[in-house]
């Protein structure tokens, strides 16, 4: 019995080495990746994988061991997963190399929106982005004779009569969860208001009118959340949708996927895709890309097979065998239903999230320091004095400012 | 034994305590008097970001740190005395939120609001482990040879488990409509929702950590409770007395250096309450001083942490242990003088 097994498992082998033919080239160098662990990074990686000798770190904490393992000498990673955020860290540490050459040599096919340049240097290949967009249950919204909103207030005003009709658990679900998920909401409903989050010399500029009105359009929001909504997550929105206790949620493109996976979700068909709702300036969501870097800590030979590598894992073949996977960027990818809200979104006017280093800490005040005004622990104006002092205090700790 | 046998045998883990335990408490004490940070110029650049049909570029001023010719981040350290302590305590806060006699305002400041919930925390579970621990020892000590292997078992389980593990266990059977919150919404015939409110959660944190260490201080005491001088007891039967005045009068006195003992590790470990806050993704209500360390550690997306406030404040939470220990020593020494 034991034996079978044994045996069976090294035909299952056999055929997964049959597989290997995909890749364009037979890599003969030792390559490591580290990237974020996602659907669509799977995809890559697994993609990457077929070209030999690679092996691949899928870890949802990347951005922790990231800096501090490219700067090793010779860096213990040769490709990076990054997004517009943890590039940073990266960038200002000079631990990623520009690929200009690389581009030319290997990368002829690759789209311009790809190509993530500072001063000239191409320093990452992104391969897809992500937003926040509106996911509503259809049949609810029809049930009850309304439109698809396309403001927030719209939303809200919407959710007032969900929760009147009382056909769903919670109206709406949001990524409130204290911490980076509820600064990243905030950031949303800022830059939505027109705000910017720091000036040019670091400063914050988030006290304000807008500030005040972003907190609270927040707060009406979380009368129709569930009341554990400091506690919610993506995944955690992602299932609430799955088992139908919500009816609307302003969520990560991303997770679109999943309301129509058969084996996790009970409302298969019934979740249509939207652009995010409209802000007083601008659609309450942010851009966001993710695509790769390669090491600067390591040999040219290496850095050449690294990016051949990459390549294979960021193909037209990817795209084709997991279309659903991610918004991709890359040639050959034919938005379905489920991409139009992101598509939308991006077309109404979203706006990229500004990565920096001070955004680095002003987003992290920002989710510690909502909860308390959210629960009723301090109003809205002693909220953004408090935000505000916090990032001071952290900003002149990184020496960001005097 | 020689002296040099014996410094054979205690080198090295004295070197072992250099290592691991002094030289990172005096980098951290170091780190708390000093702040390094890169040295940062600030540039115009033009940067192309991925837009979702065409790429957007803008030239804007960034700030980066300048690197050297090693291709370093050029970092500098400065001494800034109390500063960093300044930081993490907000005294001049406090004193304002003092001076209007307002209880909420002293709770908005982090620290202080972590400081109450940790104390609090310690002080409530600590009398409740040593209670439930002598009563699960008793139990123990009074069921029947026959079941008492299988007893003794599946009382250590709570302790057996990863605290992390348990935290989130107990996290899933109440979140939302887990397993537990529908029976006791069933029962109570009412909604709840335990994780929406700050005493719940509080209330939640307490029970799971005695129902997680009672187990720890019960196996101490069950031990203890072999050595009592059945004489003792035999002959207070004889005078009359009840079960009650048994325990008062002869077990607890016999057991005190153990309950000294369990009360140490608990107040040690409990104001160090951190697995709790995170498993129950409390932060957004409770936060707890150890949680707060992290906080400051843990760096944010764009590679910034705090590493001088994390010293301090890990400087702090091991001088509130050490007051806390205080009256526990004191007895312990006192005991220790009269049995000279």
């Amino acid at each position: 019995m034991k034996f079978r097994t044994i045996l069976m498992a090294g035909a299952m082998t056999a055929i997964a080495g049959a597989a290997t033919a995909e890749c364009a080239f037979e890599n003969e160098v030792e390559l490591r990746s580290l990237t974020a662990g996602f659907e669509a990074w799977k995809a890559v990686t697994d993609a990457m994988a077929e070209c030999g000798n690679f092996t691949a770190n899928l870890d949802q904490e990347f951005r922790e061991k990231q800096p501090e393992a490219f700067a090793a000498d010779p860096s213990l990673y040769h490709i990076g997963g990054v997004a517009n955020a943890t590039l940073i860290p990266l960038l200002n540490a000079g631990t990623i190399r520009p690929l200009n050459d690389l581009v030319e040599k290997y990368g002829q096919h690759l789209k311009p929106n790809q190509l993530i340049t500072v001063d000239g240097d191409i320093m990452a290949i992104a391969m897809m982005v992500n937003n926040q967009h509106l996911m509503y249950r259809e049949d609810i919204l029809e049930q009850l004779d309304l439109e698809v909103p396309t403001t927030y207030d719209e939303m809200l005003e919407a959710a007032a009569v969900i929760a009147e009709a009382d056909v769903v658990q919670y109206p709406l679900g949001g990524t409130f969860k204290a911490g980076w998920n509820l600064g990243e909401e905030f950031v949303n409903m800022f830059l939505a208001h027109g705000g910017n989050f720091v000036d040019d010399a670091n400063m914050p500029t988030i006290n304000n009118e807008m500030g005040l009105a972003a907190l609270e359009k927040l707060k009406a929001t979380t009368e129709y959340l569930d009341p554990e909504y400091l506690a919610s997550d993506s995944t955690y929105v992602q299932q609430q949708f799955q088992q139908g206790q919500i009816a609307m949620a302003n969520l990560w493109a991303s997770r679109a996927g999943a309301m129509d996976d058969p084996e996790e979700s009970q409302v298969v068909g019934k979740v249509k895709m939207a652009a995010a709702p409209m802000g007083p300036a601008a659609p309450v969501s942010s851009i966001w890309w993710d695509g790769i870097v390669i090491a600067s800590n390591i040999t040219d030979e290496e850095a050449e097979a690294a990016f051949r590598v990459a390549m294979e894992g960021i193909d037209t073949e990817t795209v084709e065998a997991h279309p659903t996977a991610a918004i991709w960027l890359i040639d050959g990818y034919e938005p379905g239903a489920l991409a139009a809200g992101a598509a939308a979104t991006a077309a109404k006017g979203a706006r990229p999230y500004p990565a920096s280093s001070a955004m680095g800490i002003m987003h992290t005040v920002l989710g510690n320091g909502i909860a308390a005004y959210l629960n009723g622990e301090k109003d809205a104006e002693t909220t953004l004095a408090d935000i505000e002092a916090a990032y001071m205090t952290s900003a002149q700790e990184a020496g960001l400012i005097e | 034994m020689k002296p040099r046998v014996f410094a054979a045998f205690v080198g090295p883990s004295i070197l072992m305590m250099l290592l691991f335990i002094a030289f990172p408490l005096l980098s951290v004490f170091w780190n708390s008097f000093n702040v390094t940070q890169p040295v940062y110029e600030t540039v115009e650049v033009e940067s192309c970001t991925a837009g979702f049909l065409e790429q957007t570029c803008t030239t804007e001023m960034k700030t980066r740190p300048i690197l050297d010719e090693a291709g370093e981040i050029v970092r500098q350290t400065e001494f800034v005395g109390l500063q960093t302590y300044r930081n993490v305590l907000e005294l001049d806060r406090l004193g304002e939120a003092l001076t209007s006699g307002s209880w909420a305002a002293i709770q908005n400041i982090d620290f202080w609001k972590a400081l109450r919930f940790t104390i609090m925390f310690t002080l409530v579970t600590l009398p409740l482990v040593v209670g439930f621990g002598l009563g699960i020892a008793m139990l123990i000590n009074n069921a029947s040879k026959l079941i008492r292997g299988p007893v003794i078992f599946v009382s250590l389980l709570p302790f057996i488990i990863t605290p992390v593990i348990g935290a989130l266990s107990i996290n899933w059977l109440f979140r939302g409509d887990g397993i537990l919150t529908a029976f006791l919404e069933w029962w109570l015939a009412r909604d709840l929702a335990l994780f929406a409110q700050a005493w719940t959660i509080e209330l939640l944190m307490m029970v799971y950590r005695v129902w997680h260490v009672a187990p720890f201080a019960a196996i101490i005491f069950y031990a203890g409770l072999q050595t009592v001088n059945q004489d003792s007891i035999e002959s207070a039967v004889i005078d009359g007395a009840s079960r009650w005045q048994r325990l008062r009068l002869i077990i607890i006195p016999h057991l005190m250096p153990l309950i000294i003992f369990v009360a140490m590790i608990h107040l040690m470990d409990s104001y160090r309450v951190f697995e709790e806050v995170v498993g129950f993704r409390a932060e957004g209500y409770v936060i707890s001083l150890q949680w707060l360390t992290y906080d400051f550690l843990k760096p944010d997306q764009a590679g910034n942490r705090s590493i001088s406030r994390a010293s301090a404040s890990a400087m702090l939470t091991m001088i509130g242990i050490a007051i806390l220990l205080v009256p526990l020593l004191k007895r312990t020494w006192r005991d220790h003088k009269g049995t000279r």
